[in-house]
């Protein structure tokens, strides 16, 4: 894995993912350690977020690394007109891994092609983000103790969302059950479900939340943005459909868990928080112990 | 005007036969025909018994590269490439889709880097309910047959 760079989900072999989750796990459990301190990390945010970048740079800060880079755009020389070609290949001079978040889609393969340092992808628009798969991996695992014959329930926008659309493709590997719940113009793209009746997976739709959810072992809630309706109507029409709140949550199984990519609008009630079977905060806290796997096994310091 | 529409044979070079007619002003596109020097003969419509109607390209002097028969098997994977010498048909050629496309199709994902940098495309080809779909090895997005716009 030394020096390889993580673009894709499909990058990865299952037993280097395998690797990551093992790693991550160690870190949890000690994860203050001086291993990455002869290292400087590039964190390049073309496009911002919060969660991801904090996230990343949280690992690198626990892992004794120093960071250098951009929150956005608009603070570097991009906003001269610099090209991505450019930027990557002298940044790739200065630090020794990059980190790259950009909103054209394909940017980060195209920026691995021209860098002598590893990339990995921290999201290039509506195509890839792989370190999210990866954390929703190391959550699935870690909250059900295993990876196989699981029953994932993915909620809310299947049709853009790109995080169920990866966490589809990786949980195939692992024979699950899927139920998609979603409104009836936000369906999981036929090319995934083709994908599934090629691997023989079983999953059934549906268009509500409702007492099917006592079967889940994970809940993958998503937004529903209004920005994906064309009209507003149907968007008001269906917007609570999609809504967990705790009283739903009776009834269902007790290893359940209900995850979240974040940022949560109003898909997921408030008083589920407190709900043990809420597991969106630690989820996002999974993320800072993947990424230091994924970081230092790239970067070669933990075989 | 059936008459009008027998074309000439040529002495030597390429004539490219059994294409679909609606696929005829692609290909001429994708090959270039703007820039070819010597004497070209287009016929289109002509009677084919194998689909109804066709077109045909003869094109004198000059024989077809690799990349050229890639190209059109990108557009009409039906077309034959007859290599022409003394008036005979001395080899046929059925085109082949490569496994590959690099350079000339434009991604049709306006997000992609490969419209907002100066990168070479490149797809890897993907034969989906008979019709050729190109994925994009930048953005992973599938421009299908009927969308494939050339570079020029």
């Amino acid at each position: 894995m030394k020096n390889k760079s993580l673009i894709s989900i499909n990058d990865f072999t299952k037993e280097e993912y395998f690797r990551v989750l093992d790693l991550a796990e160690e870190f949890q459990k000690n994860p203050n350690q001086q291993l990455l301190s002869d290292y400087v990390i590039a964190s390049l945010f073309f496009e911002p977020s919060t969660r991801t970048r904090l996230s990343f740079e949280t690992a690198i800060q626990r892992l004794g690394g120093k960071v250098i880079g951009f929150s956005e755009a608009s603070s570097s020389s991009v906003s001269k007109g610099e090209s991505l070609k450019d930027t990557i290949l002298t940044v790739s001079r200065y630090a020794d891994l990059i980190i790259m978040r950009h909103s054209i889609e394909g940017s980060a393969r195209y920026a691995s092609e021209v860098s002598n340092k590893p990339i990995i992808n921290a999201g290039d628009g509506s195509n890839q983000h792989p370190t999210q798969c990866l954390l929703d991996l190391y959550s699935i695992r870690k909250s059900q103790g295993t990876l196989e014959n699981l029953n994932l329930f993915l909620v809310g926008d299947l049709k853009y969302g790109r995080t169920v659309h990866s966490l589809l493709m990786a949980m195939s590997e692992f024979n699950p059950v899927f139920n998609f719940v979603s409104p009836p113009t936000l369906r999981m793209p036929q090319e995934y479900k083709d994908y599934l009746d090629e691997k023989g997976i079983k999953y059934y739709e549906h268009h509500q939340l409702d007492d099917n959810l006592k079967h889940a072992d994970i809940v993958y809630m998503t937004r529903v943005q209004r920005e994906r309706f064309s009209d507003p109507m149907e968007y008001e029409k269906v917007k609570n459909a999609y809504v967990l709140n705790n009283k739903m949550l009776d009834n269902t199984k007790e290893n359940l868990r209900i995850m979240h990519p974040l940022p949560r609008v109003n898909e997921i009630d408030t008083d589920v928080d407190t709900n043990p079977k809420a597991y969106y905060f630690e989820q996002a806290e999974n993320g800072v112990y993947a990424r230091m796997a994924l970081m230092c096994l790239i970067l070669g310091v933990v075989k | 005007m059936k008459s009008e529409l027998k074309v000439k044979a040529i002495e030597k070079g390429t004539v490219i036969d059994h294409i679909k007619p609606e696929a005829l002003y692609k290909i001429l596109s994708i090959i270039g025909i703007e820039k070819i020097d010597t004497q070209v003969f287009i016929g289109n419509n002509l009677d084919s018994e194998k689909y109804g109607k066709k077109a045909i390209i003869k094109i004198a002097d000059k024989f077809p590269s690799i990349d050229d028969i890639n190209k059109i098997a990108l557009i009409d994977p039906h077309a034959v490439i007859n290599i022409i010498r003394d008036y005979q048909v001395v080899e046929k050629k059925k085109v082949e889709l490569p496994e590959k496309i690099e350079g000339f199709v434009k991604c049709i994902n306006p997000k992609c880097i490969t419209n907002h940098e100066k990168v070479e495309t490149k797809f890897k080809v993907v034969i989906k309910d008979e019709k050729v779909n190109l994925k994009c090895y930048y953005c992973e997005k599938i421009t299908g047959q009927d969308n494939i716009e050339v570079i020029r």
